[in-house]
C-alpha cells in the first residue's frame, strides 16, 4: 500500500517529470504564458495519461516489441481525437479554449515515457497511480510557471488584474512598476523551470548529480 | 526461445488488428458526432455575429456570447437581412442578393458562407461571395456586420466586423485556431476587440485605408479614432500583423456596396 501510494507522491517532488526527469519541457514552455492555459492543459494531461497508461498496460503483454513505440503513440493519438472530438460535440465551448493543447498532448514526452518506462511492464491498477502522479507532477510545475509568468508578464492572474490597471497607472503602477514583456515570451519559461529545479536542488541536495 | 509476439507475422497482423480496430472506432466516433459538431459550428456563427452587433452577454471585463439557447431567437430577431454581394477576381461587384434570393439560388443560408472558400475561389480566376449581415445593435443604431479570414502566426485567425453605413466600427470580434496563449491568442479578449470600437475604416476623403495594429503608437488609450490604428498586442506582432491584413483585404471589398448606399 505504502508502495503504491508513493506512485502518485513521488512524482510530486523528488521524481518530478519537469524538474528531475526533464521531460515535458517543450509544452511547459509553450503554453505557460497564461495561468488559465496551464490549469487547462494539466487536466487534459491528467485525463490522457491516466486511460493511456491503463490501456497500454492491458495490452503490455500482446504488443509486439519491434513496433511498441509506434503501438504507444496510436494509443495516445487516438485518446487525443476522442477527447477533441467529445469535447467538440458535448463541451464546445471548452474545445475551443483547449483546442491547441489537445493537438499539443501527441508530443509530450512524459506519456511516451511512462508508457514506456512504466505501463508496458506493470498492472493496470498501479500503471493508473503512476500516470496520474506524474500527471499531477506536470501539472504542479505548469501551475507554478503560469503564475509567476501571467503575474509578472501580465499582471493578471487567470486574467483578473491584481496589479492594478497599467494604461491608468494605478495601484503598482502609480509606483513605477512595468509588467515584464519578457516573461510572455517562452525563453524566460525555461529560466522560470530552471530556478525551480535550483530551488528544488539546494533544499535536497540528495537530487544534485556528481 | 523465442516469444510469440517477437515474430514478424505476429507483428503484421497485430499492426493490421490494430489500424483496423482504432480506425473503425474513430470513424464511428466521427460520423456518430458530425450532426452534433455542425450544430454547434452554425449556432457559433450566429454567436459571433450576434457579439460583433452588441448583442451579448459581456461583463466587465470578459468576452461572453449570447448563449447556445437564446442564440437562434436573438438572430432571427436581430439580423434583419442578409446580404450576398458577388464580385469578381478585381472586386468589381456583379451583382447583390438579399437572403431570400440567395437561398432560393443555392438553397443555402448566407450566414453559412465559408469565407476560406471564397478567398480559394478568386484566387483560381473565379468569383467571391461577400455576405454581409444587416441588423439593429442595442442603441438602436443600424449595422453591418461582414466576416474577415486571415492568417495569424500559427494558424487561421478570424472575425466579423460590424460598420455603420459611414463605414466606423460598431463592434468587432476575433477568433483564432492555434495562436500562442497569453500573446497572439489575446486577440479575442475584450480589451484588445473593444479597442476597434468607433475606429474609422476610411480617410477624411472617403478613401477606404483599413485598420493597422500599430505597434508603439502615440496612442495607448485609443482616444483618436480616426487615426484608423489600434493598439497592438505585446510580444504579438505577426498575428497582429494578420489581423491589420484580414481587416485591409477583406473590408475593402465592401466599399462599393457602402458606396451605393450614400447614392441611395
Amino acid at each position: 500500500m505504502a508502495k503504491d501510494s508513493r506512485l502518485i507522491l513521488d512524482p510530486l517532488t523528488d521524481n518530478n517529470p519537469i524538474t528531475i526527469q526533464v521531460l515535458g519541457i517543450c509544452s511547459a514552455l509553450a503554453i505557460t504564458a497564461e495561468l488559465e492555459a496551464s490549469i487547462v492543459m494539466s487536466i487534459s494531461v491528467l485525463f490522457v495519461m491516466g486511460v493511456g497508461n491503463v490501456v497500454i498496460s492491458l495490452m503490455r503483454n500482446i504488443i509486439p516489441s519491434k513496433i511498441r513505440i509506434i503501438a504507444q503513440l496510436i494509443v495516445v493519438a487516438t485518446l487525443v481525437i476522442i477527447v477533441d472530438l467529445v469535447l467538440k460535440a458535448f463541451a464546445y465551448e471548452l474545445s475551443k479554449t483547449l483546442s491547441v493543447f489537445v493537438g499539443l498532448i501527441i508530443t509530450n514526452c512524459i506519456i511516451m515515457g511512462r508508457f514506456e518506462a512504466f505501463a508496458l511492464g506493470n498492472g493496470p491498477y498501479r500503471s493508473f497511480l503512476d500516470g496520474i502522479g506524474n500527471a499531477l507532477g506536470y501539472g504542479i510545475i505548469l501551475i507554478i510557471v503560469g503564475f509567476f509568468r501571467e503575474l509578472l508578464g501580465s499582471g493578471t492572474l487567470l486574467g483578473i488584474p491584481v496589479l492594478g490597471d497599467p494604461i491608468e497607472k494605478t495601484g503598482l503602477y502609480a509606483l513605477g512598476y512595468e509588467n515584464n514583456g519578457f516573461m510572455l515570451l517562452s525563453p524566460m519559461a525555461l529560466i522560470v523551470v530552471g530556478i525551480i529545479i535550483w530551488v528544488q536542488r539546494t533544499r535536497n541536495k540528495a537530487l544534485i548529480e556528481d | 526461445m523465442e516469444n510469440k509476439t517477437d515474430k514478424n507475422s505476429y507483428t503484421i497482423i497485430f499492426a493490421i488488428g490494430m489500424v483496423i480496430v482504432v480506425g473503425a472506432l474513430l470513424a464511428y466516433l466521427a460520423s456518430t458526432l458530425k450532426p452534433k459538431i455542425t450544430e454547434n459550428q452554425r449556432l457559433e456563427k450566429q454567436q459571433n455575429i450576434l457579439y460583433a452587433m452588441g448583442i451579448n452577454e459581456n461583463d466587465e471585463t470578459s468576452a461572453v456570447f449570447i448563449s447556445t439557447d437564446k442564440a437562434p431567437e436573438a438572430f432571427d430577431n436581430n439580423v434583419t437581412d442578409q446580404i450576398v454581394i458577388t464580385v469578381d477576381a478585381n472586386g468589381k461587384v456583379i451583382k447583390t442578393q438579399n437572403r431570400d434570393e440567395y437561398f432560393k439560388e443555392t438553397n443555402q443560408e448566407p450566414y453559412l458562407i465559408d469565407v476560406k472558400k471564397q478567398q480559394a475561389s478568386v484566387k483560381a480566376g473565379g468569383n467571391r461571395k461577400l455576405p454581409l449581415f444587416v441588423g439593429k445593435n442595442p442603441e438602436g443604431k443600424k449595422v453591418y456586420v461582414a466576416p474577415i479570414y486571415g492568417k495569424g502566426l500559427w494558424d487561421a485567425i478570424w472575425g466579423y466586423v460590424a460598420m455603420d453605413e459611414d463605414m466606423i466600427v460598431r463592434g468587432a470580434y476575433f477568433d483564432h485556431k492555434g495562436e500562442t496563449p497569453g500573446l497572439g491568442a489575446n486577440i479575442k479578449q475584450r480589451y484588445f476587440m473593444d479597442d476597434f470600437y468607433g475606429e474609422h475604416l476610411l480617410t477624411k476623403n472617403g478613401a477606404f485605408k483599413g485598420i493597422t495594429v500599430a505597434k508603439g503608437n502615440a496612442d495607448p488609450k485609443n482616444n483618436d479614432k480616426t487615426d484608423n490604428e489600434v493598439d497592438a498586442i505585446a510580444g504579438a506582432t505577426i498575428t497582429g500583423d494578420g489581423v491589420t491584413a484580414m481587416i485591409k483585404k477583406d473590408l475593402k471589398l465592401y466599399l462599393p456596396y457602402f458606396n451605393s448606399l450614400k447614392g441611395k
